[in-house]
């Protein structure tokens, strides 16, 4: 199973990338995307709108199914990833490449309680 | 769950493995737009051996069938030939849709859907015993004479089969649309539900795997029921359950061309049908703005309200489209609004089909 060390997750299947000015990279897992299958359509937030926590921040559809994608901290969302929906099959090709959107939390520490790849891998396995 | 004859061979191809109706079932291989297109362009094989083949035999198996079906079964006068149709309740609602094959005065085989072939066999028998009628009604799906289907579909498919069954080429090639043969223990048939050539292929279940490998080795690829899916609503066929079902009229599900109700032959629900005539109309939808159309979303038109039954991405338009029950005021041409989550995106009103032998017709 394809789940990076160096990344935060949460379990709903989204990854979080903590970077170095103290912004966060979200995008969803290799197995979010195997879930769904081939990837069609990706609707993004816009830069500038406002999340809580586990809202409802982007829209994911596959041929076969939608899926919400949560903003994993409260936040503002800085920019989009224009890649993504251009060409959402990008996404099955290289789930961890090609994130959807990055954001300022209002709270790094949030990041703190967000899952580690073990914790993630733990609760694939179980599913 | 219930497995197909072929559920282990499904695995070592690389089959993620889903319920349908009761039934694990190959989703996809790796990729289901790489399925669909390989049956739009060269050739795809699909394990439908979950769908129920049904052996109506005996000296009132016509006089059951044609009381029975909502097409009259009359029009089948050369052997081999098919019928699609439906099977109605006293109030019209569609119990399934099935396909006819006539065998002979004496024989018909009947293929029911996987999901509600015990409902159905009941109600068959049920009406067996009511009309007093000398048939025998046989499932093949299970036990020792149990038999698999295998449905090998696009435009290489049939040169692909022969290749592989050369003894079945000849009756195979002289066979028109909608027609089967009967070669050895292999029954044959030209129908199929993605919009392209091929064949239906019933064999004894012992068999399958080695069909089913050999054909793979020719070049046709596996394909599960998310291309299925895509490829029969490119080609506007309705699925039951989802584009009609026991509480809807086959009039107001697009299946009018399959009702007969001109002759005067009696049929179970025919009585309701000619009470009620159709309220609404099916038609396709084409999305065009970016989105995905989806079942059970509410479509807005200046004539009223509708409701998409069926919707997907369309590998092959590369735009999402649907299926819909419309009100009657609704022309093709017209755009109409469907309600996405917090958005009101348009679409193109369109006949049904969408793609057939791998040409975009709307």
């Amino acid at each position: 199973m394809n789940i990076p060390a160096d990344l935060r997750y949460t379990k709903s299947h989204e990854w979080i990338r903590a970077d170095a000015d103290g912004t966060v990279t979200i995008g969803i897992t290799d197995h979010a995307q195997e879930l769904l299958g081939d990837l069609v359509f990706v609707e993004l937030p816009e830069v500038g709108s406002e999340f809580a926590a586990e809202q409802e921040a982007a829209v994911v559809e596959s041929v076969k199914a939608a899926a919400d994608v949560y903003a994993p901290l409260a936040g503002t969302v800085i920019e989009v990833n224009q890649a993504a929906v251009d060409a959402p099959e990008l996404i099955n090709q290289d789930a961890y490449g090609v994130w959807l959107f990055r954001m300022r939390p209002v709270a790094a520490s949030e990041l703190d309680a967000l899952l580690d790849a073990a914790a993630y891998e733990r609760i694939v396995e179980a599913a | 769950m219930k497995k197909t004859v072929l559920n282990e061979n499904h695995r070592r191809y690389g089959a993620r493995m889903v319920d349908f109706g009761g039934w694990e079932m190959p989703l996809h291989y790796g990729s289901q737009i790489e399925e669909h297109h390989a049956v739009r362009r060269d050739a795809g094989m699909f394990d439908v051996s979950h769908m129920c083949a049904v052996d109506v035999v005996g000296a009132d198996a016509g006089a059951f069938l044609r009381r029975l079906i909502a097409n009259n079964i009359d029009r089948l006068r050369i052997p081999g030939k098919a019928l699609y149709s439906a099977m109605l309740n006293p109030d019209g609602g569609v119990i399934d849709d099935l396909i006819v094959y006539y065998l002979d005065d004496h024989r018909y085989r009947v293929v029911i859907n996987a999901a509600t072939a015990e409902k159905d066999l009941a109600w068959m028998q049920s009406c067996l015993a009511d009309w007093r009628l000398a048939t025998g009604i046989t499932p093949r799906r299970e036990g020792h004479s149990a038999l698999a289907m295998i449905a090998v579909q696009g435009p290489h498919a049939r040169a692909k089969v022969w290749q592989v069954l050369p003894e079945c080429r000849a009756a195979c090639a002289a066979l028109k649309p909608f027609f089967s043969t009967v070669v050895g223990d292999r029954f044959i048939a030209s129908t199929g539900y993605t919009g392209e050539d091929g064949y239906e292929i019933t064999l004894p279940a012992e068999q399958a795997e080695g069909l089913w490998n050999a054909l793979a080795t020719a070049g046709v690829r596996p394909c599960g029921l998310g291309a299925r899916d895509t490829l029969r609503l490119e080609a506007g066929m309705n699925l039951y359950g989802q584009d009609m079902d026991e509480t809807i009229s086959p009039l107001d599900a697009g299946l009018a061309w399959t009702i007969d109700l001109l002759a005067e032959r009696d049929f179970v629900g025919k009585a309701a049908l000619l009470a009620r005539p159709q309220q609404r109309q099916f038609l396709g939808l084409v999305l065009l703005d970016r989105g995905v159309l989806r079942a059970h979303q509410q479509v807005r038109s200046e004539h009223g309200d509708g409701k998409i039954t069926s919707g997907t991405f369309s590998p092959t338009m590369q735009q999402s489209i649907a299926l819909a029950r419309l009100p009657l005021a609704v022309a093709i041409g017209d755009t109409v609004e469907v309600a996405i989550r917090d958005r009101l995106l348009a679409a193109r009103v369109v006949n049904p089909c969408f793609v057939r032998h791998g040409k975009i017709l709307v």
